[in-house]
């Protein structure tokens, strides 16, 4: 059933951009065209884009928000969840709970 | 000649074959009955047309046009062939596509969360730590927990039969104060170890102090945790009056529709709402769905967050089957969020 709805409606997860726009939702309460407005201009592409998982795949590679791996590619040199999180909650201007908590951890040790 | 007929779904998963004539009937039915059971307008004539154009193609998949897709938030991620929980959220994340994911346990209740919270904090933490995708934790406010044999306070299920109606009242509004504290501990925990948000799913099962004990549980943490994600899900179309004269911040909760819901649930500090409809095992998906549809339409015009209807097992015009069909599962995600421009599911 989790299949069949995200083939029919969902917009793709981290294949394309819908944890950016799920983030905003749950965290501020945004309605989809609002968080889809949104992420569309922090990431310079059009609302139509986000669901672009060509066109998502490249520029989140670029930008590192994490992605989705394939054998063909191998991409070891992306950023690991928390990495991709960090820059995630930058880009969309909101704190995400285990960046923070993680840089108040590593703050302790890198003081 | 006599009308051709197509393969479709009854509300338990059944194959049947429908006429398109039939269809169109049933949709009809299905938003009449409603209608007439909760006083609310009919679909409208295009809207049926669509839903005809949806429910009477042979077309064993359906899915929105492109530059429609919504987001997906979920109540459980995952199933056992995955292996362990925190791997089953990543291959959501990797192999489903999921715009985010929920960590649950399988006694999905607050109550029997408290006693394991160490665990599932620990899991957490793993989750966070291996996934990028939001990761929610959620379980059900699961108010008959409380009640005896199971939990300390009186029987109400016992006691409303026997026509104690005080007692009943009394042992509900016990019950609503340990689950609000039950909740807020679990959640509280959850969010410590790193959770982007808090899923009360099911809400109202039990009726409207189960309902009032999720709404002053979201209060209380949106108070103290302004960030935090917090979604309230439904177990029904209509709450139950089980108590029968609870109300949050003054509107009386037995009774409420998706449009009355969606405003307490707000209020109280939610920022997902989810509307949950029921299915007719006896009908047609075609039916379930114009009924389902014409419940939560009226919610669309006041919700100020987003509203991400049910549409999982046996609500949302899903039918009530263990292994529910592609076919009829990918016609009731689109047709939500074709007629109603739902903001998730």
């Amino acid at each position: 059933m989790a299949v069949a709805h995200a083939v029919a409606s969902g917009m793709g997860g981290l294949r394309t951009t819908g944890d950016l726009v799920v983030r905003l939702q749950m965290t501020r309460g945004m309605k989809l065209k609002q968080a889809k407005d949104h992420v569309a201009q922090r990431l310079g592409v059009s609302p139509t884009d986000l669901s672009d998982n060509v066109a998502m795949h490249e520029l989140r590679g670029e930008l590192r928000l994490g992605r989705i791996y394939e054998v063909e590619a191998s991409c070891y040199t992306d950023p690991s969840p928390i990495e991709a999180k960090t820059r995630i909650a930058r880009l969309l201007g909101i704190p995400i709970n285990s960046v923070e908590r993680f840089k108040e951890s590593s703050a302790r040790v890198l003081k | 000649m006599a009308e051709r007929t197509i393969p479709t779904r009854m509300g338990d998963g059944s194959l049947t074959h429908m006429t398109p004539s039939e269809i169109r009937q049933d949709l009809e039915d299905g938003t009449a009955t409603a209608a007439e059971r909760a006083k609310l307008p009919s679909l409208a004539e295009d809207e049926l047309d669509h839903l005809f154009h949806i429910f009477a193609s042979p077309a064993r998949f359906s899915s929105v046009d492109i530059g429609d897709e919504v987001v997906l938030t979920y109540d459980g991620t995952g199933v056992p062939q995955q292996g362990g929980r925190v791997a089953a959220l990543y291959q959501a994340e990797q192999l489903y596509g999921a715009d985010s994911c929920e960590l649950y346990h399988v006694d999905y209740s607050y109550r029997a969360v408290k006693t394991v919270l160490p665990y599932e904090q620990q899991q957490m933490k793993e989750a966070q730590e291996r996934v990028t995708i939001p990761v929610h934790y959620g379980a059900q406010p699961d108010l008959g927990r409380y009640s005896r044999p199971d939990g300390p306070v009186g029987n109400w299920s016992e006691l409303l039969p026997a026509m104690r109606i005080d007692e009943a009242r009394a042992a509900q509004e016990e019950a609503v104060e340990m689950a609000v504290a039950d909740m807020v501990h679990a959640a509280e925990g959850m969010w410590e170890a790193g959770a982007d948000g808090i899923d009360f799913d099911t809400c109202g099962a039990a009726g409207d102090a189960d309902f009032l004990a999720a709404l002053k549980a979201v209060e209380t943490l949106r108070a103290r945790h302004p960030d935090l994600g917090i979604e309230v899900g439904m177990a029904g179309e209509i709450v139950l009056g089980t108590h029968g004269q609870l109300e949050y911040d003054g509107v009386r909760l037995a009774g409420l529709k998706p449009e009355g819901q969606v405003q307490v649930v707000q209020k109280a500090g939610a920022t997902v709402y989810g509307p949950a409809v029921n299915v007719n095992t006896g009908k047609s998906t075609a039916w379930n769905m114009a009924r389902a549809l014409t419940f939560v339409k009226p919610c669309m015009a006041v919700a100020e967050i987003p509203v991400h209807m049910n549409v999982g097992m046996g609500v949302g015009g899903v039918p009530m089957a263990s292994y529910t069909p592609l076919d009829a599962v990918a016609r009731c995600s689109r047709a939500c969020v074709d007629v109603l421009r739902l903001d998730g599911l």
